[in-house]
């Protein structure tokens, strides 16, 4: 066990834990920030994805020890209301059905157009091909990608 | 004007009550059906006529319906609601929807949804909101003084247009609850006997999108789901299970373990002992594991990495290639006919040209993406269990009996669904953690890892099925053979298309018992057979050189005008399966598609009709799904927009699970154990485009979150045979004489 501090969603957290726990258990079973998801924890599904600066990461295969300085960002701390682009475009698509991975999804799209504001069909799939939907939303992630890129574009 | 009756006999459908503050209550059944006889009645389960779905209208005119299902992913929590809505004449946006509170008293059950919850639920929610606007109106006719014939309402208005008066349903909801009987008790408030449903042209809300209630939470992060449980003073607990089917816990060394970091507890587990009896919903419950118990996730999966534990059981354990011998064993093995009509072998002996193919398909895993788990609190008086399940009711026996505790100090809350797919209608892991909270005396959550989930069992089936078919002179279909075979299941439905459509028909199936245990997959059987089916059929059309959709509206004509044996056995609406071939025909522009590797499929199941058409192009030796036509005829289309993400979500399960997934076995122990090599389908394999088309009939809605995936293995099959020349027959496709990357 060790003491650690991470800034979460603009918050600096003191903790002690063993410095091998992955982030995922760290905001789900410390912080019960539960809104990043387990899904296989071996970095296969996408589900537990947050943000380490900009960057969308696999928060079951990053140890609080290795997080230092950087902010992580979980769905909770996406936007203030939820009216993030991607979250928006969401909801206006229906993406969802049981919803479980969609945290996961939306981290991963919101990283990509962070980076990449208007993305290829290709760049799309490249980004989101790490996370798994089991109920098949696929073709309405998409579509919702394209309309919070096409917000983004237009704002 | 349809009327429909609120009782029948003694028993009533509804309840009424005025709401603490002031407003109206109408209490009802969430699943009821209610076109019945009396004599029909007598045989329905009690819980028809509990009373579990709540409507509530405040002062203020808010409209609170309270469903009593948890979500699984079918949007059924916004579906069931409108309909209760569009009868009430309501405006949407002053509908909240809330999932029932746990454990209240008036909530006497919470039935658990499916495919079946529309079709199920339909009468009773209509019926509901109804009662509810009569009683409204009844209210407005005595405060004005006028008949109620000549009130009518809009959006929560009330009208009289003759004094022109108005009122919102707020001002009168008070009033509506005491007008019918004005002296009676709050708890026995009469509600009007009959009640006027509207007709289907004057809906406002069913069949207009309305986006899934949940949408704001779930985009969120918001805790909803069964592994989001977390109480005050809960430990977590894991579980270690037998690594082989067909083995058992011997022993085990728990030395370096109990003293890892956070762990509370290791001990072994009897979760179903001697004198308790599984029920079905226990599934594949392994008898005995062993549990880890401690103050977060990660060090019980450490403790778990570290727990070396003695399995026993016998050397002779089986195999993907055991038992895919013993299917083949099976299919040649003298069985019972299921259905026979005409002489199939006379005719496939006389017949001009034969054809003789078999399929089969692998053991799969559910994989729902939050694995399996339950939060438990179990004492010396009562057990209080919360988690993702579909059978609660069934769940709570196993845990009685387990326990040995009145089913009335026990009490199961249900959460959102991380998805089911089937597999939350088996509950063991419930029971599960039940017997861990006893023993560790304490509020546990039990969690699975992936690889748990994955390993456990309570597979989809492997399968294998035979067709044989024979054509005359005139390349008409005149003999038609099929024989299925299943791990702890059959595989056929024997009235189902093309019986009734072909003279000489034969239909066999039988099982073969395994310890590799299984369980509902979204549309048992129909998953496989389907694809099955809608394959050979486009290589009988192929023999028989017509077109395969011509080919098949042919049969269904057949079994329209002239059916072989007895139609009403036939569990199937010929003209409503044509209905949605000849819709999707139109749709895809079939006719003219020219060369373009297109494949067509049709089926029907869960009361549902689906036709599909696929597009794909190859990319060396990868499909590309360029676009999937759909027609489907599920009666009244109560949310469009989410009745097209279920069928789309259905079709790519369906490609997902037909090209790339598999569970294998060696020596009993589960070949796969995570996604790193248990393939599920991606972002990018899934269709470009999904156009879905509905037949507009009228008819009373059955259920979509099942019947478009069996079809699409067939249209998909199909598709792949015109781009390539090579016919697929055993799943999954990709790793089939290895031309498909």
């Amino acid at each position: 066990m060790a003491n650690f501090s991470v800034k979460v969603n603009g918050k600096t957290v003191d903790l002690e834990v063993d410095g091998s726990t992955p982030m995922l258990w760290v905001l789900r079973d410390h912080l019960k920030l539960v809104g990043t998801k387990y899904g296989c924890g071996i970095a296969q599904c996408g589900a537990c994805t947050v943000h380490l600066g900009d960057n969308a990461v696999r928060s079951c295969q990053l140890p609080i020890s290795s997080v230092g300085e950087k902010e992580i960002t979980t769905i909770e701390g996406l936007s203030e209301n939820g009216d993030h682009p991607v979250q928006k475009a969401w909801l206006e698509i229906d993406v969802p059905q049981c919803g479980y991975c969609q945290a996961g999804q939306i981290m991963t799209a919101s990283a990509l157009l962070k980076s990449n504001p208007s993305p290829s069909d290709d760049e799309i799939e490249g980004a989101m091909n790490g996370n798994i939907c089991r109920c098949g939303t696929y073709t309405r992630i998409k579509k919702a990608i394209k309309t919070a890129a096409a917000e983004n574009t237009n704002a | 004007m349809t009327l429909v009756k609120t009782k029948i006999g003694r028993r009533s459908f509804i309840r009424t009550s005025a709401l603490a503050g002031g407003g109206m209550m109408v209490g009802f059944s969430w699943l009821a059906s209610c076109k019945m006889t009396p004599e029909e009645v007598n045989a329905l389960p009690k819980e028809w006529f509990e009373i579990n779905g709540f409507l509530k209208i405040g002062d203020n005119g808010k409209v609170t319906i309270m469903s009593p299902n948890p979500e699984i992913g079918q949007n059924v929590k916004t579906a069931m609601p409108m309909i209760v809505a569009d009868e009430l004449d309501v405006d949407w946006k002053d509908v909240i929807v809330e999932q029932a509170p746990l454990n209240l008293d008036i909530f006497q059950r919470q039935l658990a949804g499916g495919s079946q919850s529309i079709r199920a639920g339909w009468e009773g929610l209509r019926m509901a909101g109804a009662t509810a606007r009569k009683m409204l109106k009844q209210a407005a006719a005595k405060a004005w003084e006028v008949p109620i014939e000549e009130i009518t309402t809009s959006n929560g208005v009330l009208y009289h247009k003759a004094s022109n008066k108005s009122a919102g349903y707020g001002e009168m909801a008070s009033a509506a609850v005491t007008v019918q009987s004005p002296d009676a008790a709050p708890e026995s408030i009469e509600a009007p006997e009959e009640v006027e449903l509207k007709e289907i042209k004057d809906f406002t809300i069913i069949g207009t999108d309305r986006l899934n209630v949940d949408g704001p939470d779930i985009v969120t992060g918001k805790p909803l789901f069964g592994l989001d449980v977390y109480e005050e003073g809960m430990l977590t607990a894991m579980i270690v299970h037998p690594p082989a089917f067909g083995k058992k816990y011997k022993s085990m060394n728990v030395d370096n373990v109990k003293s890892m970091p956070g762990i509370k507890d290791v001990f072994p587990i009897t979760v179903y002992p001697e004198g308790v009896e599984k029920q079905w919903s226990d599934g594949g419950g392994i008898p005995e594991l062993v549990a880890i118990v401690g103050e977060s996730t990660w060090q019980c999966m450490q403790a778990k990495k570290a727990l070396k534990v003695e399995w026993e059981g016998p050397s002779e354990l089986e195999s993907t290639a055991s038992y895919g011998n013993d299917l083949d064993k099976l299919l040649e093995a003298p069985v019972t006919a299921a259905r026979k009509d005409g002489d199939f072998n006379r005719a496939f002996k006389g017949a001009a040209k034969t054809i003789e193919r078999t399929y089969s398909a692998p053991f799969l895993a559910h994989n729902t993406m939050e694995p399996m788990n339950f939060y438990a609190h179990v004492t010396d008086e009562k057990a209080i269990l919360k988690g993702p399940i579909q059978t609660p009711e069934f769940l709570e026996k196993t845990v009685s009996a387990v326990l040995d505790m009145p089913l009335d100090k026990i009490d199961i809350g249900m959460t959102r669904m991380g998805g089911g797919f089937g597999r939350r209608l088996y509950g063991h892991f419930g029971v599960e953690a039940a017997v861990i909270s006893k023993k560790a005396k304490a509020p546990i959550k039990l969690v699975y890892s992936r690889e748990d989930d994955m390993t456990q069992g309570t597979y989809r089936p492997a399968y294998k099925v035979k067709f044989k078919a024979g054509l005359d002179e005139d390349n008409k279909l005149i003999a038609y053979y099929v024989k299925g075979v299943g791990t702890n299941d059959d595989l056929i439905f024997e009235n189902r298309f093309p019986a009734g459509a072909v003279d000489n028909y034969l239909a066999e199936k039988t099982s073969l018992e395994t310890k590799i245990t299984t369980g509902a997959w979204r549309a048992p059987r129909s998953n496989f057979i389907a694809g099955a089916e809608q394959s050979f059929m486009d290589e009988v059309a192929e023999l028989a050189g017509k077109d395969p959709i011509e080919f098949r509206l042919d049969l269904f004509d057949r079994a329209m005008k002239n059916p072989v044996g007895d139609p009403e056995k036939n569990d199937y609406d010929a003209e409503r399966y044509a209905g949605v071939l000849k819709l999707v025909k139109e749709k895809s522009n079939w006719t003219n598609s020219g060369d373009k590797a297109r494949g067509v499929s049709a089926y029907y199941c869960h009361n549902s009709y689906v036709a599909q058409v696929l597009h794909l192009t190859m990319d060396g030796n990868t499909p590309k799904v360029d676009k999937v036509w759909c027609a489907v005829d599920c009666g009244i289309v109560i949310n469009p927009i989410s009745a097209k993400n279920q069928i789309e979500g259905g079709i790519i399960d369906g490609i997902g699970h037909a090209m790339y997934s598999q569970m294998t076995f060696k020596d009993g122990v589960p070949e796969q154990q995570n996604f790193d090599n248990y393939r599920l389908i991606r972002n990018n394999e899934a269709p470009k485009e999904i156009e879905s088309y509905f037949v507009d009939n009228g008819i009373d809605p059955t259920g979509l979150g099942e019947p478009s995936l069996p079809p699409i293995v067939g249209a998909l099959a199909n598709a792949l045979y015109k781009a390539t020349g090579q016919r697929h027959y055993s799943q999954p496709f990709n790793t089939e004489k290895q031309i498909l990357g």
